[in-house]
């Protein structure tokens, strides 16, 4: 086949592919650049005003409680998000019996589509029959307001978001686990490494690259937040749990104001490319 | 009563007996050594744990989803109930055939599994005819085309939520399936596992069959498809289970009633139920990707773990 020939034919088995990319992928990257500089309604023609955008969505008086908020559940949704799983596959790994029961019942609520996992523990967080309540009183305990009140709407939203996505962690850390060859602890053990000092000296330095890897992709996954707020505050009570993403939702559709929401856009994939950034680099320097 | 009583006893201690001559057995070797565990303390201690941990998984995710289940075969009354029950008093399955009715499930399970089987037809035509050309064609620019495929991957979802709508919007796509068709071809890693996989399979395999006069095409059909069936599996099931389980792009895109998915239809009209219904609703929802986890579950754990461990 000749050079040409070849080339034509392989651009003919992407053509599909690229149109996909460019006009779903690639253009609305560039457009999010474009909006942000433009008012528009979709309606009639955009016109061009400059940084107001910008100056808007920074003006608005959600805006430094949302990423106050988002920063605050990222945090909290690491603790309960990135070290549980962590312990929990340590745990796992050590076992001998029921790993298919518990591995299996672990990843179930990430199957689950997110909208019942939501719709469920939004029962669950009901101050009057909701389960919660229930137990806490069963336990003798004085009952939560949960998602009413701004003290504990947020901690109620990471609690959702922790249940319905541990599970992918826990199952990626237990196969890095997997993976550590056993020389190593018996090493460890014939040079008197008790149980602590071999999880410190051999466990974590031989899964320090997925450590990392999943450290980065959890915070950008988790600074997206936005089917929980959605769904079960409205960003309330008092904007407690307004998140950036909501944020951005809400000047597109509540207020049509597709400009001011590709701003904050803007804002939010500059601070997510610089953890990419850093993701990549810390992947390059341990390979 | 006695003899039974008796009769459980004796049997506990038999297990216990079998439980205390049988070391536990040590296929691999992990933190903990096999000299530990089987000694006296350590056997304590094992059980112990495995005792907790089972009984915690199954509080923490098996019994939320008891409570959906038995909650939706309570009646109103009896689900708003305090001290709820922990076994429906009369259970029936009348809440299911109602909230059928209310949600509407039957056109929103239709809608849902038709963008997704349609969807994952469309992408894998997509993403295996442009890995099979980047992987086995390798074009001029190829890498750079790879490349920027792959960068998107950096970029999250949320972000470009807006401007995607507007895109979708300016192509006339809304309530129209292609506005989810498209943008769901368009992932990177898809191309990047198939590529993988692509990459492995041996040149004299393909070189055979361009001597027997294949075309690319040929080839791609009748050798690369075929040998490639373990990838093409994950890649369908992941591709699939999220398209049932997408919530935003569907929540813009298929805004008419009769065209949303099931997770939006049921975000839209939970405010106007009993909760009863919402969760003989939800049920329904879930109960798809169960039967898919129970059916794939070595695939889907297996692509999990490849995808993101060697990615």
């Amino acid at each position: 086949m000749g050079i040409v020939r070849r080339n034509l034919t392989a651009y003919g088995f992407l053509c599909a592919a690229l149109f996909c990319f460019t006009v779903f992928a690639w253009y609305p990257m560039v457009r999010e650049f474009i909006l942000s500089f433009q008012k528009t309604d979709l309606i009639n023609p955009p016109d061009w005003v400059g940084l107001d955008n910008f100056k808007a969505a920074v003006r608005d008086p959600a805006f430094g409680e949302a990423w106050l908020n988002t920063v605050e559940f990222t945090l909290l949704a690491l603790l309960c998000g990135y070290a549980v799983p962590f312990v929990v596959a340590l745990v796992l790994n050590e076992l001998r019996h029921a790993r298919a029961y518990l591995r299996f019942v672990v990843y179930l609520p990430v199957m689950l589509p997110p909208i019942v996992a939501v719709l469920l523990f939004r029962w669950f967080f009901d101050p009057g029959p909701g389960l919660f309540n229930q137990v806490l009183g069963f336990l003798n305990l004085p009952p939560l307001a949960w998602l009413d009140s701004s003290s504990t709407a947020l901690i109620s939203l990471v609690i959702v978001s922790t249940w319905m996505n541990m599970g992918s962690a826990t199952l990626i850390y237990l196969a890095a686990l997997q993976n550590i060859p056993p020389e190593l602890y018996e090493a460890a053990e014939l040079d008197g490494a008790g149980i602590m000092r071999r999880i410190r000296h051999v466990t974590i330095p031989q899964t320090r690259l997925i450590l990392l890897l999943m450290l980065m992709l959890q915070i950008v996954a988790t600074m997206q937040v936005f089917i929980e707020p959605y769904m079960l505050t409205g960003g309330g009570p008092e904007n407690a749990t307004v998140s950036v993403a909501y944020l951005m939702y809400q000047f597109a559709f509540s207020q049509m104001n597709y400009g001011q929401a590709g701003a904050l856009g803007m804002m939010l994939m500059i601070v997510l490319l610089v953890f990419a950034a850093f993701q990549l680099r810390t992947t390059r320097e341990d390979a | 009563m006695i003899s039974l009583g008796a009769r459980a006893a004796a049997g506990r201690r038999r297990r216990a007996g079998r439980r205390a001559s049988r070391p536990i057995e040590v296929q691999f070797r992990t933190i903990v050594s096999p000299h530990q565990l089987n000694s006296k303390w350590g056997r304590r201690v094992y059980w112990a744990v495995l005792v907790a941990v089972v009984v915690t998984f199954t509080l923490a995710f098996v019994f939320p989803l008891y409570w959906m289940v038995t909650g939706a075969m309570k009646s109103g009354e009896e689900i708003a109930q305090m001290p709820p029950t922990l076994f429906p008093a009369d259970p029936s399955l009348d809440a299911f055939g109602e909230a059928w009715d209310l949600f509407d499930i039957g056109t929103l399970l239709k809608n849902t599994l038709f963008y997704a089987l349609g969807g994952w037809l469309f992408s894998m035509a997509v993403d295996v005819a442009a890995a099979y050309a980047l992987s086995k064609l390798r074009p001029v620019f190829g890498n750079v085309v790879l490349g920027a495929m792959l960068a998107t991957l950096m970029i999250p979802p949320m972000v470009i939520l807006i401007p995607l709508y507007v895109t979708i919007v300016d192509l006339n796509l809304l309530n129209n399936p292609w506005g989810l068709w498209f943008p769901a071809a368009a992932n990177g890693f898809n191309i990047f596992l198939l590529k993988r996989f692509f990459d492995s399979i041996p040149r004299e395999l393909i070189e055979a069959a361009q001597i027997d006069g294949a075309g690319p095409l040929r080839v791609l059909w009748s050798v690369v498809l075929p040998v490639s069936r373990p990838i093409l599996g994950v890649v369908s099931i992941f591709t699939i289970v999220t398209a049932f389980k997408d919530f935003v792009l569907p929540l813009l895109v298929m805004t008419d009633s009769d065209r949303m998915t099931i997770s939006v239809g049921l975000s839209q009209t939970a405010g106007a139920v009993t909760q009863n219904q919402i969760m003989a609703g939800l049920v329904i929802t879930g109960i798809p990707m169960i039967i898919v986890f129970f059916v794939f579950q070595r695939h889907i754990m297996a692509g999990l773990t490849a995808g993101s461990i060697k990615g």
